[in-house]
């Protein structure tokens, strides 16, 4: 067997890990095993890799090559490891945004390498793609990781014109691709690396934190189609397969999450969702007659309840209040009472990771409730506990069609007896709505930072 | 060359396929861990980094493959280990919860 061979049948391997790990991650079961296939299979991929022939020798600046890529495990494992579990989707962002970078790098690279020799079009238009796509998705997820980050706002930037200007953006690089193809110039090619740069940040600019999450899957796809072109033009099919694979299940991925939302991709993409506080019927005096109380008065509701739900939300998470919160449901349990968690699709930064944060408190998974049945137990619920979630609850979403969250599906705080919200003020959400429920007759209010507040309650309670 | 572009593009076309059956059902918990896991994925990369960095010829060249390899690198370790950290989470309770929902039984 020629060695080329071998190192194809490796490849041929490592396409079939990447599969078969897609499928073990789409089960609880087999997800983790999924990842390590996968990971199995990269190493396999790399080792191969340092075997191939480039144009007809083997490769140059193997001392160069494990240089960079020990500087890429040195700042990698570290940071990847050590990073609290609440900033997940900024490091998954990060690193999705570098492998754009990457994409971007090598298709600029190829076509600095095949320009002199008069390459067909269609292998230019591939480097370029490589690159446009790319670099957007390099600019885009350093714009979504500042925004998560904290390091800008949330909220969305928006001007004037701007759709129109994101459209002459695209275009823009469009005709420049075309431009390219038809000169085969290499200062134009620096112009669209530029253009590309400016289209990443301006799509990103004006899409609100509450949604980055969707954006960081939409991005994720792209530098999955970026690696896709780059290995068309490397001739490799295994950066085709897996750079396909992910472009693919990532598009879908980005649609099942804006669903969970209730909302369309387009909606969360260009509607700049949240930019205006909408006067709604709720939210219409300055005075607000809502009620409020003391982590004692919490503690009693509780302790005599005989049903318990608990809503977490990202406040929970921001506070670190989660280990509090799996004590209080201890000890509440100890008295009998039926304690769950309703868990909102979104709940959190990006679906599933409230999920994440509770089982990093070590929340036991059956006390989990997903939304559609935590709202039929809600029903029969005595207390409602919402801790740092404000949108997920908010009925405007069910009735208020001037709502900017209208439609989306929430959990029925509302069906409960009793609902309990401790918050940090008054201030709205994250998306930026005023909520109803605040003001509703049977809501108490319990100011002031989650795990202070929730540790008095345990405190209360078991005392009571 | 056509018939190689042919090749390539029924490799892309299958793949297409393939991402979107594979996802298909995924319950919404893991969303967040798929496309991290799929994120580490597209890593890949740094086998077109490799051979971009390998067959250099001029500085220019060089100094963009080594970039492109620090960079696929990230990608790549840092997706997998983060992944795999959010899903030793979801590991972590799979021994509790049989044993827990006995006792509620018992």
């Amino acid at each position: 067997m020629s060695r080329e061979t071998l190192i194809d049948l490796l490849y041929l391997f490592s396409a079939t890990t990447f599969v078969l790990a897609l499928k073990g991650l789409g089960s609880p079961k087999r997800a983790r095993l999924g990842n390590l296939v996968a990971a199995l299979g990269m190493v396999v991929a790399v080792g191969a890799t340092f075997f191939k022939y480039v144009d007809g020798h083997a490769l140059h600046h193997v001392g160069l090559i494990v240089l960079a890529m020990v500087i890429g495990i040195i700042v990698a494992v570290p940071t990847a490891r050590f990073v609290q579990m609440t900033a997940m989707p900024q490091l998954v962002a990060i690193f999705n945004g570098v492998g754009g970078g990457a994409a971007s790098l090598v298709s600029i690279t190829e076509f600095v390498h095949v320009k002199s020799t008069h390459p067909a079009t269609y292998v230019a238009l591939e480097v370029l793609l490589g690159v446009l796509i790319g670099t957007v998705s390099f600019s885009g997820s350093a714009i979504a990781f500042a925004k998560l980050q904290e390091l800008m706002t949330g909220r969305p930037i928006t001007y004037p014109g701007q759709q129109i200007l994101n459209g002459v953006f695209g275009l823009g690089a469009l005709a420049l691709i075309v431009a390219i193809l038809i000169q085969g110039s290499t200062a134009l090619l620096w112009v669209l690396l530029i253009l590309a740069f400016v289209l990443g940040v301006a799509f990103v600019l004006p899409i609100g934190g509450a949604d980055v999450p969707v954006l960081i899957s939409l991005l994720n796809s792209f530098t999955g189609l970026a690696v896709a072109a780059s290995g068309f033009t490397l001739g490799s099919n295994l950066l085709i397969v897996a750079g396909t694979l992910v472009g693919a299940s990532g598009i879908l991925l980005t649609r099942l999450m804006s669903k969970a939302m209730g909302r369309s991709l387009a909606n969360v993409l260009f509607s700049a969702f949240g930019s205006v506080v909408t006067a709604g019927p709720g939210a219409g005096g300055e005075e607000r007659s809502v009620r409020s109380g003391s982590p004692e008065d919490v503690a009693v509701l509780l302790s005599f309840a005989s049903r318990v739900v608990l809503i977490p939300g990202y406040g929970l998470a921001v506070a670190q209040a989660q280990h509090v919160l799996r004590e209080l449901a201890e000890v509440l349990e100890g008295k009998g009472v039926e304690v769950f968690y309703a868990i909102h699709p979104v709940a959190g930064r990006m679906p599933g990771h409230m999920n994440v944060l509770l089982a990093e408190a070590n929340v036991p998974y059956e006390q989990l409730k997903e939304m559609d049945e935590a709202n039929l137990e809600l029903q029969t619920a005595d207390v409602a506990l919402v801790v740092g979630a404000n949108d997920t609850v908010n009925p405007a979403a069910k009735d208020d069609p001037s709502s900017p969250i209208y439609g989306m599906p929430i959990i029925n705080a509302d069906l409960a007896e009793n609902v309990l919200f401790l918050k940090r003020s008054m201030r709205p959400g994250f998306a930026g709505i005023e909520n109803e429920l605040l003001d509703n007759p049977k809501t108490t209010l319990v100011f002031g930072d989650a795990k202070d507040t929730l540790t008095k309650v345990v405190a209360a309670v078991k005392s009571a | 060359m056509g018939n190689v572009l042919l090749q390539y593009a029924t490799v892309l076309v299958l793949s297409i396929f393939v991402g979107i059956e594979i996802i298909a059902k995924v319950p919404s918990i893991l969303h967040t861990p798929l496309m991290s896991g799929s994120n580490a994925i597209h890593g890949v990369i740094l086998v077109g980094s490799m051979l971009v960095l390998g067959g250099a010829t001029t500085n220019l060249q060089e100094v963009l493959g080594f970039l492109a390899v620090i960079l696929a690198t990230l990608n790549v370790v840092g997706g997998f280990v983060v992944t795999d950290r959010m899903l030793e989470m979801f590991k972590a309770k799979k021994p509790q919860a049989p044993k827990a929902k006995d006792e509620v039984a018992s």
